[in-house]
């Protein structure tokens, strides 16, 4: 029976990681509302997550919403479908690709970041050493990044969305010989606000989630450089796999119904 | 110290373990008021995470802490806050915030605990500075653009910059010049005389410890094996602290090494 206990212990190790990350977010998340709140540290924060991740996320979507037109150009053209164009490129961008591009390139720019810092802070006692100088690290440290993170990425996604349509634009109209005010037209035609609203509610989940990755393994890791390093991958990864699994479970949420 | 009031410090039984490993295993040690105390101990006996459990930064498995005569193990929110806010602390590695020049490092439980104006807090951290001997330039550099003996000052400037009640200096010294550890060492018996601080060091600088200590305890193995005033220190009976104090390879502490 003994290659059961593999299978057994790392079972109970996820039920064991699974119980501390939600003890960690629970008692970050009750900080968010409970004074003090650092509203400088909130502040840097989101010009941090925000604006600094602009280009990124801009190029990002202006290049998927250019793919997006051509791939379902070719694809339409063998229907004559090419006037639903502009509504799926809008459609898509909106309710899928920005939100979920953005959050991507985030947790890599993002979540990234947040781990290492905090990890850095964490084996240079500089985690240890706020506490003795009666500052809160979760006050401190954790739950500007958390709030910054859940506010700025519905903005960064609006950005995105509006980027991402202009490149569909540009492919339809320039490369493929559309006519702009119709395009304008028919993409507006079929939008509804719900198709935008859902975007920017997943887009609030996953900058919680990229946030909320980073420091919860920057603050627990251990180990000088080397556990910085697994702190940071972890991050990235736990929280694009998370991003892709909240992205299901919310779209089934939001459009439940429809 | 008055007879009948609580030690400032009061140490009963504390035990401490990552994993298997048993770092304290039953530490008792009582510190007066005012009163300055220094550990001493090979490396790696656990006189750092001492420190650090007194601080709660580390939970302890068992035993009591008690500062003022109040239990601290377990306190939570409010009253851990006051807790904490009696103390100040120079961590070995100084662990100086990267993201903030010198000076804020200084000030920052004025800034933020105490809630200090600006001006007032950077004119005080500058002062404090100076008498860790840094000039005032120094303020407005990061830390990162220090030299190791220079961060470990200004850690010490921090710690005492809102004069606390109670500070813990980590090895003070190591890194600094004999003539600048000397001045550090003034500046902490200064301290106490002056603040009226209640101190516990660590050293393995056996002229630090002689010159800052009323009382000198050392820790072996877990337990705190010895400890008497400093004048003690020399002839006390204890072949550990004898061989510790001269610093001689062999005697009954022995160093995991293996020979060449
Ligand atoms: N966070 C931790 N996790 C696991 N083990 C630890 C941790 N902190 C300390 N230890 C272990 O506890 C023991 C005591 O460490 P500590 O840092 O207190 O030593 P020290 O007496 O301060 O030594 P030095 O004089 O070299 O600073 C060491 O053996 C160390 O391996
Ligand atoms: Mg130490």
């Amino acid at each position: 029976m003994n290659f059961l206990a593999p299978i057994g212990r790392t079972f109970l190790n996820f039920l064991a990681s699974t119980g501390h990350l939600a003890y960690f977010t629970s008692r970050s998340v009750s900080h968010c509302f409970r004074r003090p709140l650092y509203f400088g540290a909130i502040l840097r924060q989101m010009v941090d997550i925000g604006y600094y991740s602009l280009p990124v996320v801009g190029l990002t979507a202006l290049f998927t919403g250019m793919v997006l037109a051509l791939q379902s150009h070719s694809g339409f053209s063998r229907f004559d479908a090419e006037s639903a164009i502009p509504t799926v490129v809008v459609l898509s961008i909106t309710r899928e690709l920005g939100p979920v591009m953005a959050g991507l390139m985030v947790a890599g720019r993002i979540g990234a970041a947040i781990a290492a810092e905090l990890g850095t802070m964490r084996v240079t006692e500089q985690i240890d050493a706020l506490t003795t100088l009666s500052t809160n690290p979760y006050k401190y440290l954790i739950v500007p990044r958390l709030l910054a993170g859940t506010l700025t990425l519905p903005l960064l996604v609006l950005v995105a969305d509006i980027v991402g349509v202009f490149g569909g634009f540009l492919v339809c109209v320039y490369r493929l010989k559309f006519n702009a005010a119709n395009f304008i037209s028919q993409s507006w035609q079929y939008l509804e606000w719900r198709d935008v609203s859902s975007g920017l509610w997943k887009a609030a989940a996953f900058g919680f989630i990229v946030a909320l990755m980073g420091c919860y393994n920057g603050f627990n890791s251990k180990g000088g450089a080397q556990g910085v390093g697994a702190a940071t991958t972890n991050a990235v990864v736990s929280a694009s796999i998370m991003i892709l699994i909240t992205n299901y479970l919310l779209t089934g949420i939001l459009f439940a119904g429809k | 110290m008055l007879e009948n009031s609580p030690p400032k410090i009061e140490l009963t039984a504390v035990t401490k373990s990552f994993g298997e490993k048993e770092v304290l295993r039953g530490i008792d040690l009582k510190i007066g008021k005012a009163e300055s105390v220094v550990v001493i101990g090979g490396s790696g006996t656990g006189k750092s995470v001492l420190l650090k459990s007194i601080l709660s930064i580390m939970q302890p498995e068992s035993g009591s802490i008690k500062i003022d005569g109040e239990e601290t193990i377990g306190l939570s929110g409010q009253k851990r806050d006051v807790h904490l806010n009696k103390f100040g602390m120079l961590f070995q590695g100084a662990a100086l915030f990267d993201s903030l020049p010198v000076w804020q490092n200084v000030a920052f439980k004025l800034l933020r605990a105490h809630q200090v104006p600006r001006k007032e807090a950077k004119d005080r951290a500058m002062a404090t500075l100076a008498s860790v001997g840094l000039s005032a330039d120094v303020g407005e550099l990061f830390p990162a653009e220090l030299s190791g003996g220079m961060q470990k000052r200004v850690g010490l400037a921090r710690a005492i910059a809102a004069r606390p009640e109670i500070i813990f200096f980590d090895e003070p010294t190591t890194g600094l010049d004999p003539i600048m550890a000397d001045v550090i060492n003034e500046l902490i018996v200064k301290c106490v005389r002056e603040l009226g601080a209640t101190t516990l060091s660590i050293t393995h600088d056996m002229a630090s410890a002689r010159k800052i200590a009323d009382r000198i305890a050392m820790l072996h193995e877990g337990h705190i094996i010895w400890e008497g005033p400093k004048s003690d220190v020399d002839h006390s009976g204890n072949p550990y602290v004898d061989q510790f104090i001269h610093g001689r390879a062999d005697g009954p502490i022995k160093m995991q090494v293996r020979k060449i």
